[in-house]
């Protein structure tokens, strides 16, 4: 694993106003994953794992502090740079939707190297061996509409990772899988990250899938409640049941 | 140069993947097309059919008896009056106009078929108000018992050049026939949307409908040709201070006096304005309800980092796209169906009304798509992914 910083934040705050009142859904958070490094995110609804993974997407601006991702720093660039940034930089994977219904599996992967303007022989050979390590070689053609949630999901992960992004991350992809799926996915997932050398961060419900992450951060109203950093602790987390 | 032609793939590949959706949007569109160019068709067609006659007339002023408020069956001149006006300086030629109304008997191969309403034009050959002739001669006399036809005549009849023809009037007492030869042949002249059939105007005279025996000849306009068409407006103004008891036309103004001409091109203007909104509003509606159906989608592509402006080229391409594909649809299944109509219907292809209707159809996908345009534009990612904090 190597140890260089990918992505960290300092003193993060998402302020809202709800009814007058003034409440942080994330409160002041700072963390760092490191390249090579799959983190987990956990914590119950409404605990500020969404919002927090938003902010560290460039897709919220947060109300104080900063999110420094490969070196840049969010704060300082402008909306098209942001979005210029999310997708040369950054790679997603979301709970649904995560695929343009009319482009077939390899269209799909294909299209983050279009957007970036990088698409060219070796990117096309790229984007089919990584569908066939994700088990996939037989769907490259297929639509959405023609493969399983899991597929879809393993399509997405590709997508994720294409275009070589220094932080990948993942909004409950696991979330209308069946377990076995959800397993395979997010042990594809984790590999794919350490292979790939890339910061990886997944937020989920289901604490069975931290078991393949490298340090889970759990969340609870805003705070950072508690942070998981050896197999043993984590182990223990992922036995105390599906979230 | 591999990002600027993003959009357009994504364009592309929807349309390819979802042929059915879009053939159908632009079926939708090529049907507004076709409304859209037989209602201009049809304004031409009624149009023309009025205004033919008097909008071909190789002539710049139009003399009227005064007060008859450029209605030409209420313009009664006498037809000394043109050596009056011909004096005039400035004024190079007139010739007299004289209408009336008739029937010609059909060939006797086709008894069933009722007798053809015609307008009956007199004329003097060679002068302002006379047809040109594109087939055969002009009349030898003023009286001589001969006749030009236009071509619709001709296609209507199924006779040609010095055939003869049997025209029927009211001579007050009763119908009665005349039997004159077919001299020459013209172009399109209709007149109050019958086809014309031109006499010499002493021949006009015994042929025209009559409401007793002792009628006098009268002319319901004076053709002026002037020596210098740019002193039009001085011309007009001149010749009633000259010439007692007239008012004058330009050619212009005088078929846009014929009566219900405004009204039914205004008519015919409005339904095509309608029919024009009724599609922007129905492509408008089609396009917003496949904006909302594609929101997440809009929005995880914004996510992953395609720019506004991404969104916006790939929706305007598809509709563009499925704007001239309907287009082109509409005006093929418009030409097909024009081909079949039978000769009698009033609708007339012309290009410059054709293209005009063609480039106000080009604009209602655009324009009734402009909306959602906005609308994914608008589309925040995160609450299109529902991951709303």
């Amino acid at each position: 694993m190597n140890n260089g910083i990918a992505l960290s934040t300092e003193s993060l705050v998402k302020s809202y106003e709800l009814d007058g009142q003034k409440f942080n859904a994330v409160n002041s958070i700072s963390l760092a994953v490191a390249t090579g490094e799959f983190v987990g995110l956990v914590g119950p609804s409404g605990s500020g794992k969404t919002t927090l993974l938003a902010m560290l997407s460039a897709l919220l601006t947060p109300t104080t502090g900063q999110v420094i991702i490969d070196g840049s720093n969010l704060a300082e660039m402008t909306d098209k740079q942001r979005v210029e940034f999310r997708r040369k930089r950054v790679g997603f994977t979301f709970q649904a939707n995560n695929l343009i219904p009319y482009l077939t599996a390899l269209e799909n992967v294909e299209l983050m190297l279009r957007l970036n303007g990088e698409l060219n022989a070796a990117g096309r050979a790229r984007s089919r061996d990584l569908l066939g390590r994700l088990g996939l070689s037989d769907r490259l053609h297929n639509l959405p509409s023609q493969m399983s949630g899991g597929q879809q999901q393993r399509v997405a992960i590709a997508r994720a990772l294409i275009h070589n992004p220094a932080v990948v991350l993942a909004d409950e992809p696991t979330a209308s899988l069946d377990t076995e799926r959800a397993h395979q996915v997010v042990e594809t997932f984790a590999q794919l990250i350490h292979e790939h050398n890339r910061a990886g961060v997944i937020v989920t419900h289901d604490l069975r899938m931290i078991t393949y992450t490298d340090r889970v951060i759990q969340m609870r109203d805003g705070d950072v409640a508690r942070i998981y950093t050896t197999r043993a602790e984590i182990k223990e987390l992922a036995a105390s049941g599906p979230g | 140069m591999q990002i600027l032609f993003t959009p357009l793939y994504l364009a592309q590949m929807e349309v390819l993947r979802n042929k059915v959706r879009f053939f159908l949007i632009s079926l939708l569109i090529a049907l507004i097309t076709l409304l859209v160019l037989f209602i201009a068709a049809l304004a031409e067609g009624l149009g023309g059919g009025n205004r033919e006659y008097i909008s071909k007339l190789e002539a710049d002023l139009l003399v009227y008896k005064a007060d008859s408020d450029l209605l030409i069956a209420a313009s009664r001149l006498p037809r000394s009056l043109m050596n009056q006006v011909r004096r005039v300086a400035g004024v190079r030629a007139v010739g007299p106009i004289a209408v009336s109304n008739g029937a010609i008997d059909f060939p006797l191969e086709t008894p069933a078929a009722d007798p053809l309403r015609v307008a009956l034009i007199g004329v003097e050959a060679g002068l302002p108000g006379a047809p040109p002739i594109i087939s055969g001669s002009t009349f030898s006399t003023n009286r001589a018992p001969e006749a030009v036809v236009e071509r619709r005549v001709i296609q209507r009849l199924g006779i040609k050049v010095g055939d003869r023809i049997t025209i029927r009037t009211d001579q007050g007492s009763g119908d009665e026939t005349f039997e004159l030869l077919v001299v020459g042949l013209s172009d399109g002249e209709q007149y109050g949307l019958q086809p014309v059939v031109f006499l010499p105007i002493l021949t006009w005279d015994r042929v025209r409908s009559k409401t007793g025996p002792n009628s006098p000849l009268n002319l319901n306009l004076i053709a002026v040709q002037l020596d210098d068409p740019k002193d039009l407006v001085a011309m007009k103004a001149l010749i009633p201070t000259l010439v007692k008891d007239v008012e004058m036309a330009g050619i212009r103004e005088a078929y846009e006096a014929l009566p219900g001409y405004k009204e039914q091109q205004s008519t015919l203007d409005t339904q095509r304005f309608f029919t024009l909104i009724i599609g922007v509003l129905v492509i408008g509606g089609f396009f917003q309800i496949q904006a909302l159906q594609k929101v997440p989608q809009v929005g995880m592509l914004k996510a992953i980092g395609a720019a506004n402006w991404m969104v916006a080229v790939a929706a305007i391409a598809q509709i563009i796209l499925v704007t001239v594909i309907g287009v082109l649809l509409g005006g093929a299944a418009t030409l097909l169906l024009a081909s079949t109509l039978p000769p009698g219907i009033p609708i007339v292809f012309t290009g410059q009304a054709a293209v005009a209707a063609i480039v106000s159809l080009l604009f209602i996908g655009p324009i009734g798509g402009a909306i959602s345009i906005r609308y994914a534009a608008r589309i925040e990612p995160l609450k299109a992914l529902g991951m709303s904090t």
